[in-house]
């Protein structure tokens, strides 16, 4: 591996305090997640409603103060960076949310949310570069210029996450944290945003961490893929090994329920797999145990660590394997 | 079981109304499970709210159509005036579960309402039945779970739920409008086993609506595309993904990732789609269409019979084989 690394991730841990039914439990929402992004690549993270991706993804730039780990951007921690040096690192590692419809104040127009990072940080010398570096970047999302005249209202689904995208890139960031960015949108669209963040990797040289729960998307623009279950990775792959050869039970079961294009494949049955413990009362041992078909006694009491399996660069965490 | 003909949804005033759904037709058979598909405002919704009786009002009203139950004309009955004429068997489920059911409520009391409305019988004979429903749809724990609200349940178990009381009423026909898309993939394939399942058993028909064409291929034995309103293809689900006939079915199978896993780029349909109603005599799809003529900017497509059971709203179809 020759290319450098650009972040790193080493065992991130963040739970939330959640009361219910009168009793406070603790939830952890994050439960020592370690992974690195290469310069230059998009990394997927993977997996189901309450699985921790959006945590990783939020905690990485703090907009969730995580509990214990840390966060390396090019040789600067950035869980203890405070102020101007903070301010700073959230210029070169940039978010795009899910829904853009809730992620854009309507009562600002485009322009000024595409700019708003830049007035921030003050990056404008002046009322012409503000203007011009609006419509550079509009135009590199694929939209025209005049745009920053308009408001959120006016604009389609696809349109305004190409806006998010926008205020995302305006700083010339080095990392952009996508979390869930086409899960909104209608699959035609979906596509066209898909490849617009794939021309922008290539024109800008970003890397990508690239959250979202639909593993036909992520297989789609990933280089390499990570797979979570209930705070933790289970696996860890290139996009090909994950998904022509998963080896984890959940990364398997998970491959198996994407609804394939294929009407021979059909259903023609009850299917029952379980679902997910729950948050508050977290079994011992490995999580996926109770719904996997090959779970032996040890894997109800030790959990089982991400290790390196065969090949290089594949990680999973079974002691099956 | 179901047949809607020729139906024909609009609002604005009499004098000067807008399509939004127009001369939508299709069967739904015994057993059968027929997918709806289309992106969202291609009237996919309204079509299912029509079919039910359930178009919210004031709002968009039936022009025109007709839908029979098991050979009975329903279309402007409204939903109790159906059950008085003997039609009450048809139900439906909804994507977000939770917006359905009754957050106060324990969810055996809300069965067995259900239960109470449709046969008649209340009080623990009514608890009994709910509690068969519940392990129908094959929530574990019947016993305790009767006694749960809803918050205590998962996204999948309150669909679940919503199930058994849509089965309360012993429908032949069930209108699933999108009951999985607010759902993880390994709780939406075992829904969608559970649907098979009770389709299997009791010879219920369903009518599935979604956006998902990998959903389509893996439940359904028929299908309907919509566009902008109009069906634009009806075929056996074999027939369509083997060789669809038109183009905006086609565009819509290329551009789905599941298809395209590892490619680099994904084949895109340009422009987005139009509201329903603003192509009233031409052909919606043709300003996205790569193989759009003159024709079909000017006029309507004609319905084309590509073979039995297998139509298209397009002057130019796909022919069979030229798509690999």
């Amino acid at each position: 591996m020759s290319t450098p690394t650009i972040l790193e991730i080493r065992d991130l841990k963040s739970s939330f305090s959640v009361r219910r039914s009168g009793r406070k439990y603790r939830v952890n929402a994050v439960d020592g997640v370690s992974f690195s992004l290469n310069q230059g690549e998009v990394l997927g993270l993977v997996g189901e409603s309450g699985c921790g991706k959006t945590t990783v993804g939020r905690s990485i730039i703090r907009l969730l103060e995580p509990d214990s780990g840390s966060v390396n951007f090019k040789g600067s921690a950035v869980l203890t960076a405070g102020g101007a040096a903070l301010r700073a690192l959230r210029m070169n590692i940039r978010m795009v949310f899910q829904d853009p419809y809730a992620s854009l104040n309507p009562r600002r127009s485009i322009g000024d949310s595409v700019a708003e990072a830049g007035d921030i940080n003050r990056l404008f010398r002046g009322r012409a570069e503000r203007a011009s570096s609006i419509a550079a970047t509009l135009t590199a999302v694929g939209l025209d210029p005049s745009f920053a005249t308009r408001y959120p209202h006016e604009l389609s689904g696809g349109q305004r996450q190409r806006v998010g995208i926008a205020r995302s890139i305006l700083p010339a960031p080095d990392v952009i944290i996508a979390d869930e960015p086409v899960s909104a949108l209608d699959v035609s669209v979906q596509a066209q945003v898909l490849n617009l963040l794939m021309d922008l990797r290539e024109q800008l040289g970003l890397s990508i961490i690239f959250i979202s729960h639909d593993l036909a998307v992520v297989g789609q623009i990933s280089d390499r893929i990570s797979v979570m279950y209930m705070g933790r990775i289970v696996e860890s792959a290139a996009v090909r090994t994950i998904l022509d050869d998963p080896r984890h039970p959940y990364t398997r079961a998970l491959i198996s329920a994407v609804p394939k294009p294929d009407p021979s494949r059909r259903i023609t049955g009850a299917i029952e797999t379980g679902e997910p413990p729950s948050q508050f009362n977290r079994p011992t041992g490995c999580a996926y145990a109770g719904r996997c078909s090959m779970a032996v006694g040890r894997c109800f009491v030790e959990v089982p660590r991400l290790r390196p399996l065969g090949q290089e660069d594949r990680l999973a965490a079974c002691h099956l394997l | 079981m179901l047949s809607v003909r020729d139906l024909t949804v609009s609002t604005g005033p009499d004098t000067a109304p807008t399509d939004i759904v127009s001369n939508v037709s299709f069967d739904v058979g015994k057993g059968e499970i027929l997918g709806l598909v289309g992106e969202s405002g291609c009237g996919k919704s309204l079509t299912s709210l029509a079919i039910m009786g359930l178009l919210p009002q004031p709002g968009p009203r039936i022009r025109a159509g007709h839908v029979m139950l098991a050979g009975t004309e329903v279309t402007r009955l409204q939903p109790w005036e159906r059950v008085d004429a003997g039609q009450g068997r048809i139900a439906m489920i909804f994507q977000e579960p939770m917006t359905s059911l009754n957050p106060v409520r324990r969810i055996g009391d809300q069965i067995a309402e259900a239960v109470a409305v449709s046969e008649g019988i209340s009080g623990a004979a009514a608890m009994a039945r709910a509690r068969e429903l519940i392990e129908l749809v094959r929530i574990p724990d019947a016993a305790l779970q009767l006694s749960a609200y809803p918050h205590q349940l998962s996204g999948g178990m309150r669909q679940r739920v919503m199930i058994a009381i849509a089965l309360a009423c012993r429908p032949q026909i069930l209108i699933a409008d999108e009951p999985t898309t607010a759902l993880d993939v390994t709780i939406q394939i075992q829904i969608l086993g559970l649907l098979r399942d009770l389709c299997n058993r009791f010879e219920m028909s369903i009518l599935f609506i979604t956006h998902d064409m990998g959903v389509i291929a893996q439940l359904t034995d028929r299908v309907v595309v919509m566009y902008a309103g109009r069906i634009v293809e009806t075929a056996a689900v074999d027939a369509l993904f083997e060789h669809p006939g038109h183009h905006y079915t086609c565009a819509l199978m290329d551009c789905m990732p599941a298809r395209n896993l590892g490619a680099r780029r994904l084949p895109t349909i340009p422009g987005q789609a139009p509201p329903p109603g603003s192509f009233a005599a031409s052909c919606a799809f043709a300003p996205r269409c790569t193989a759009a003529r003159h024709a079909c900017r000017v006029s309507l497509p004609p319905r084309l019979r590509l073979s039995e059971e297998h139509e298209t709203l397009c002057a130019f179809p796909l022919e069979v084989g030229s798509r690999k």
